[in-house]
């Protein structure tokens, strides 16, 4: 879209502009004293309204060869010959217009000394032709600082939601109940494992709210974190649910977003062990990957219970909330063989910034 | 009036507040305690319980699931921790629902309650209305169960070659395997999945891919070889679904 003529206020002002330059065309024409002030005026009036126009067309050049782009050469090489069209246009309509104007008697000799006018009005529409193109290089680098201000700023509101998103999935309601309720069953047959359990989920539900306010944690906190989740899971389900870690502690150094593996022990549990009559074991993997630090979570899982609706949304947002801090340096991998289910996380070491 | 119960969630703790609740209550006897819908079928067939209190998520079955296979029919009580098409359903059918973790107050009036629908002679909630009213708007079956004397099965709806209506029950063919379901046809055609179920007559079922042949427009020899009747409005139903009439 054209930046002047999309806008009317623009295009109000650039013809506005066009005032003061009309007039500079009347006094060039009439200073060599070969027309007069009259003959000058009634030239450069039409003149620069249609000249006006036609240096609009200079924003198609200006796009075709961009400055960032394009070679030095080749962009001198596109306006020059813009210029010498466009002035010789309208040395063209220049002469046209005079010649309507001798059938007047007042202008009756200006067809004849109209050919003396046709240097400087040459000249001038070059200069004229160039000056529109200088201004819409700007026009173009303004708008397309504003575009990429605008990506950016999308790009800020993605990242902030994704956050938003982990931290209202953190608080699933399906776990807080049921975690109560195993309370509220623990109270008159064992007093002390209610207290236990209380404490559990205490501790849980403090550690997650703190780290959700920071960016990026280290490993071993988020491993920490889903030692707790599972902790109180397994009061839950009994004997149903197993825990087991293969973690090396080396490896647990490297920042994460908090929350990140959150998801996926949960869907460990709600969808893979709980689905499963006899239960099963939740298996936590921290191992190297490369340069990088492969997170895996493993769970057996029933193949005849479809997956409920909406269950994919929590392995969609570890995804983009991956790609919001590592862009495409982290990976999510997952699949499942019909008895157990894989998903892992790939970051790479150190803090995202250096990766 | 005393009461015979079961209790069925997968959660130990949470079956063993429910009984405990229960205790409170000298004239109600525990017949059954299960930790599966599977359990739950054989003990209601075995003891056939007044009431019984079914959890909604649990592995294999679900509770909507395991309720249209009991029989003979319970009053029911669902306990859940949170689902909001379940509690829709609540609203709509059932005999009550306790949400987890709950008073003893409101455990004892949800007791109360049932015990004063089963004193009027009032049969449990339809199991098939209340399943359907728990499916979020739009959503098709995924898979049906059924069962066989005890024996459950569950079929993935894209298994099944031809349900027919049989009095109060339907019939499911599925491979070389046929069981009978209590259930309406009009219930179940209208959870099948629309694109591949059509229902071709007052009686009948399809599953379009399973379609050998149409013969003058009104017979449907199956890929198994049963003939199925055809109706007008069955006729004009399948043309919709098939590519070239």
């Amino acid at each position: 879209m054209h930046p002047i003529l999309a806008r009317r206020e623009r295009l109000f002002a650039y013809v506005l502009a066009w005032v003061p330059l009309a007039g500079i065309q009347a006094y060039l024409l009439a200073l060599p004293g070969s027309l007069s002030w009259g003959e000058a005026a009634a030239l450069s009036g039409p003149l620069a309204l249609v000249y006006a126009f036609l240096c609009l067309s200079s924003f198609y050049a200006c796009r075709s060869a961009p400055l960032t782009r394009a070679r030095t050469a080749s962009v001198l090489g596109v306006h020059v010959v813009g210029a010498l069209i466009a002035a010789s246009l309208l040395t063209l309509a220049g002469s046209t217009l005079a010649s309507l104007l001798g059938s007047f008697p007042a202008f009756s000799t200006l067809p004849e000394r109209f050919g003396q006018a046709v240097p400087p009005l040459f000249v001038l529409g070059v200069l004229l032709y160039l000056l529109s193109v200088t201004l819409h290089y700007i026009l173009l680098s303004l708008e397309s600082s504003q575009a990429a201000e605008r990506r950016a700023m999308e790009a800020r509101v993605l990242a902030r939601e994704a956050e938003l998103e982990a931290l209202k999935a953190q608080l699933n309601p399906h776990f807080l109940f049921n975690a109560l309720n195993s309370v509220s069953a623990l109270t008159t047959s064992a007093p002390a494992k209610a207290r236990e359990m209380c404490v559990l989920l205490s501790d849980f539900l403090r550690r997650s709210l703190s780290s959700g306010e920071r960016t990026l944690i280290p490993l071993r906190e988020e491993i920490v974190l889903a030692r707790q989740f599972l902790a109180v899971e397994q009061v839950r389900y009994g004997r149903r649910l197993e825990v087991e870690e293969e973690v090396e502690d080396s490896l647990l150094g490297v920042p994460v977003p908090p929350l990140l593996l959150q998801p996926l022990v949960e869907n460990a549990v709600r969808h893979g062990v709980a689905t499963l009559i006899e239960g099963g074991t939740v298996t936590l993997r921290v191992e190297k990957a490369g340069d990088g630090v492969r997170i895996a979570v493993e769970n057996p899982y029933d193949p005849e219970t479809p997956a409920p609706a909406g269950s994919g949304l929590g392995l969609s947002l570890v995804r983009r909330r991956l790609a919001a801090v590592w862009g495409r340096a982290a990976e999510l991998e997952e699949g499942g063989d019909g008895k157990r289910f894989r998903v892992a996380v790939v970051v790479p070491p150190g803090r995202p910034e250096e990766a | 009036m005393s009461l015979r119960v079961a209790v069925v969630d997968d959660e130990e703790l949470a079956r063993g507040l429910v009984l405990e609740h229960l205790a409170a209550h000298p004239d109600v006897t525990v017949v059954a305690e299960c930790a599966n819908g599977l359990e739950a079928i054989e003990a209601v067939a075995a003891h056939a319980p007044d009431l019984v209190f079914l959890d909604v998520q649990m592995p294999r079955l679900t509770g909507f699931e395991t309720l249209e296979l009991l029989e003979p029919r319970p009053a029911v009580v669902f306990v859940t921790a949170y689902d909001r098409w379940a509690l829709k359903a609540f609203e709509v059918h059932a005999v009550d629902y306790l949400l987890k973790p709950f008073s003893r107050e409101r455990f004892d009036a949800a007791l109360a309650r049932a015990r004063a629908l089963l004193g009027a002679g009032a049969r449990g909630p339809d199991p098939s209305l209340l399943a359907a009213a728990a499916r979020p708007e739009g959503q098709a079956l995924e898979r049906v169960a059924v069962r066989e004397g005890t024996r459950v099965t569950v079929l993935p709806v894209e298994a099944i070659d031809w349900v027919g209506a049989e009095g109060d029950y339907v019939r499911i063919r599925s491979g070389d395997r046929s069981v009978l379901k209590l259930q309406s046809l009009a219930d179940l055609a209208a959870r099948l999945p629309a694109d591949r179920f059509v229902r071709v007559h007052r009686s009948w079922v399809v599953n379009v891919a399973r379609l050998a042949a149409l013969e003058e427009g009104r017979t449907a020899v199956m890929a198994d070889g049963t003939r199925v009747p055809v109706s007008r409005a069955g006729a004009a139903r399948l043309k919709e679904l098939l590519p070239r009439g």
